[in-house]
C-alpha cells in the first residue's frame, strides 16, 4: 500500500502534465482530466496489476477509460508509470503522436480500448470480463465512466447484462464531476438518484469523495475485493479540480488555458517556472 | 427441382464445426433461433453469451472478447446490426478487432415481416468501413465454408445471410470457395452477370433465358463484396465487354456500387445495376418481393440485353 502523501504528490505532478499538454496543444479536455486524476493515481498505484515493460501481458488487469476525451489524465499516469515517456506527452494531439486526441489502443502502450465515442467502454469491459472468466483468470476489469456519459442508453444495456452474467470481475469508477460538454449535468439531463439506479440494476455500490486520497484508496480496495457481482465506485469530484479558475467551470470541459491562465495554473500547482 | 437450403443454416453449421476451437465464442441478441446460432448454444452454453435485446452492447462485448484473444461470432437480423453501426465503426473496425457479425434475414427476400425488417442498405454501410470484410453468400454450402474461413482472418467482418431457402450450388465443390474470390458458375462471352446472395440463382435462370435468345452470359457469384475480386472484374470486362450486377439491396453502395467504383478506376465497360431502386419494401412472399422490386430473372435478362446494346 502506497503512502497517501506520495499519491497526493504524484497526483499533483500529473495535474502539471495535464495542464502542460492542453496548453501546448491549445486544445483538449482539462476539466475531466483534473477530476479523474486522483482516482487514476489511486487505481494504478495501489490496485491495477499491470507491467509497464510488458504492456500486452495477457493476464494483466484491464483499465478502460470510457470517457476517452479525458486522455491527458490517462497519459499523465501512463508516463508516471513508465508505459510512455514524459517526452511522449508532448505528442498530445500532434500528427503521428502516441498521445492521440482520444485514447487509442493502436497508438499508445497501456491503453486497452480505443475510446472517444461515449457509452462504449462498459460493453467492451464486459467482453473483457467474460474473456477473463473463460480463461480462468483472476484478472479484474476497471472501466471509468463520466457522469454525463451515462446518459448514453447503451451504458444501461451493459449495466443490465453485467449483472445477468454475474460478472464479479467487472468494476466501474464513475467520475461524478457534475459537468458535461455544454453545461452542468443538471441542466442538460437530470439524472436523479444515480446510486439507486445502479443498485436497481443489481450492482454493488459505494460512494466516495474522489479527491480524498484515503477514500480513493479505500474505494479501489472495495472494487478489487468485491467479487460477488459487478461493482461501481461513485466518486464525487470537482471538474477542473486543482486549478481555481477551471474548478467547477463548464467552460474548461474542453478548452485550453491562455498564457496568463497557464502561468496562474502552474503557480497554483506549485510549478513556478524560473 | 434442385436441392434447396437456407444460408442461415450454413452459418449455424459453421459455428458448430468451429466449436472445436476453444477460442470461438458466440454472442446472441435474442434471435439465436432465427440466425441459427442456437445449435452452438445447445452444444456449448458456456461459450455462448446472451446479450438480450441489446445489439449495441453485443458488438462491443465482442470487441472486448476479441481484444483478449477470443474469436467472437455475433448474430442478429441484418437490420438490427445497423443500430450498432457506430459501435461497429468506432469499437470494432477502427481498432481492427476481429468480431464477426452475421446479419440474417437480409434483403427484401425476407418477405412478409415487411419493410421494417428488410435491410437493403447493410452491405453498403459496412463496405464503407476500413478493415471490414463484407460477404453475402448465395447458398448454404458456401455460407458454411466462408463462415469457417472467417475465424482465421483476424479481421472484423459482416456477413449477410437469408431466411428463405435458395438452390444449393456448391455441394461437393467446397474447395472452390475462398473469401475474396468470385466464382464463375457459367462461362459466356456476350455479357457478364455478377451477383450475390439470393440473386445468384436468379442470375443463372436469367442466363438460361438469354441462351434461348442466342446470348451467352457469364454468371459470377461475387460472395465477397469487400475486398472485391477486381482481377476477376477486369477479366470479365475483356472477355464479355458488358456487365450486369444483381443484388437484393439498394442499387446505391452495394455490389453494383462496388463494381461501378472498380470500373471507374480501372477499365471501362457498360454496366447495368439490377437492385432495389432506392425505395423501401413492403410485406410479401419472397418470390413476390423479387417481382415487386423488379430484380427477378427476367429483369436481369433485360438488363443484360441493355448492357450489350451499350457496347461501343
Amino acid at each position: 500500500m502506497a503512502d497517501t502523501d506520495e499519491l497526493k504528490e504524484l497526483a499533483r505532478k500529473c495535474r502539471v502534465h495535464i495542464v502542460n499538454m492542453v496548453y501546448r496543444a491549445q486544445a483538449g479536455h482539462p476539466g475531466g482530466s483534473l477530476s479523474e486524476i486522483d482516482l487514476l493515481v489511486g487505481l494504478y498505484k495501489t490496485t491495477l496489476r499491470v507491467r509497464p515493460d510488458d504492456p500486452d501481458w495477457d493476464d494483466r488487469d484491464r483499465f478502460i477509460l470510457s470517457k476517452g476525451h479525458a486522455s491527458p489524465g490517462m497519459y499523465a499516469i501512463l508516463a508516471e508509470m513508465g508505459f510512455i515517456s514524459e517526452k511522449d506527452l508532448e505528442s498530445y494531439r500532434v500528427l503521428g503522436g502516441v498521445c492521440q486526441g482520444h485514447v487509442d489502443m493502436k497508438w499508445c502502450p497501456g491503453v486497452d480500448f480505443s475510446a472517444g465515442s461515449l457509452g462504449m467502454g462498459l460493453s467492451f469491459g464486459m467482453g473483457s470480463a467474460i474473456a477473463g472468466r473463460l480463461a480462468g483468470s483472476e484478472r479484474q476489469i476497471y472501466v471509468m465512466l463520466g457522469d454525463g456519459e451515462i446518459q448514453e442508453g447503451s451504458v444501461w444495456e451493459a449495466a443490465m447484462a453485467a449483472t445477468h452474467h454475474e460478472l464479479g470481475n467487472l468494476n466501474v469508477i464513475l467520475d461524478r464531476n457534475r459537468i458535461q460538454n455544454d453545461d452542468f449535468c443538471e441542466t442538460q439531463m437530470r439524472m436523479f438518484d444515480i446510486p439507486a439506479k445502479w443498485k436497481a440494476f443489481g450492482w454493488n455500490v459505494k460512494e466516495i469523495d474522489g479527491h480524498n486520497m484515503d477514500e480513493v484508496v479505500e474505494g479501489m480496495n472495495f472494487l478489487s475485493s468485491t467479487n460477488d457481482g459487478p461493482s461501481i465506485l461513485i466518486a464525487h469530484t470537482v471538474k477542473g479540480h486543482g486549478v481555481s479558475f477551471m474548478a467547477d467551470n463548464p467552460a474548461f470541459h474542453g478548452a485550453a488555458p491562455n498564457d496568463e491562465q497557464y502561468a496562474q495554473a502552474m503557480a497554483e500547482l506549485g510549478e513556478v517556472k524560473a | 427441382m434442385s436441392k434447396m437450403g437456407a444460408t442461415r443454416d450454413g452459418y449455424g453449421e459453421a459455428l458448430l464445426e468451429l466449436a472445436s476451437n476453444p477460442k470461438v465464442v458466440v454472442l446472441e441478441a435474442d434471435l439465436g433461433k432465427s440466425t441459427k446460432s442456437l445449435h452452438f448454444r445447445k452444444a456449448h452454453p458456456e461459450r455462448t453469451v446472451s446479450c438480450g435485446i441489446g445489439e449495441q452492447n453485443m458488438l462491443l462485448v465482442g470487441a472486448g472478447l476479441a481484444a483478449s484473444g477470443y474469436i467472437p461470432f455475433a448474430s442478429t437480423f441484418a437490420i438490427f446490426t445497423e443500430r450498432a453501426f457506430e459501435q461497429m465503426r468506432n469499437g470494432v473496425a477502427r481498432p481492427n478487432l476481429a468480431v464477426h457479425v452475421c446479419g440474417s434475414h437480409g434483403g427484401t427476400h425476407t418477405g412478409t415481416d415487411g419493410s421494417s425488417a428488410q435491410s437493403i442498405e447493410d452491405l453498403a454501410i459496412y463496405r464503407t468501413l476500413p478493415n471490414v470484410i463484407v460477404m453475402h453468400p448465395s447458398d448454404v454450402v458456401s455460407t458454411k465454408q466462408l463462415t469457417m474461413q472467417l475465424a482465421a482472418t483476424g479481421s472484423p467482418s459482416y456477413t449477410r445471410t437469408a431466411r428463405n431457402k435458395t438452390p444449393v450450388l456448391y455441394e461437393g465443390r467446397e474447395d472452390e470457395i475462398k473469401i475474396g474470390k468470385g466464382i464463375v458458375l457459367k462461362e459466356g462471352s456476350d455479357v457478364a452477370i455478377i451477383a450475390c446472395g439470393v440473386m445468384v440463382s436468379q442470375s443463372l435462370m436469367a442466363a438460361e433465358a438469354l441462351a434461348a435468345d442466342g446470348i451467352n452470359a457469364t454468371v459470377v457469384d461475387m460472395h465477397t463484396l469487400k475486398p472485391l475480386d477486381g482481377e476477376l472484374v477486369d477479366r470479365l470486362v475483356s472477355s464479355c465487354g458488358a456487365i450486369v450486377t444483381a443484388e437484393d439491396h439498394n442499387v446505391i453502395g452495394g455490389l453494383g456500387g462496388a463494381v461501378a467504383e472498380h470500373l471507374t478506376a480501372n477499365t471501362f465497360a457498360p454496366l447495368e445495376r439490377v437492385g432495389v431502386q432506392d425505395r423501401f419494401g413492403e410485406s410479401g412472399q419472397a418470390d413476390e418481393m423479387l417481382e415487386v422490386m423488379q430484380i427477378s430473372a427476367p429483369y436481369i435478362a433485360a438488363a443484360a440485353k441493355k448492357a450489350m446494346a451499350r457496347k461501343g
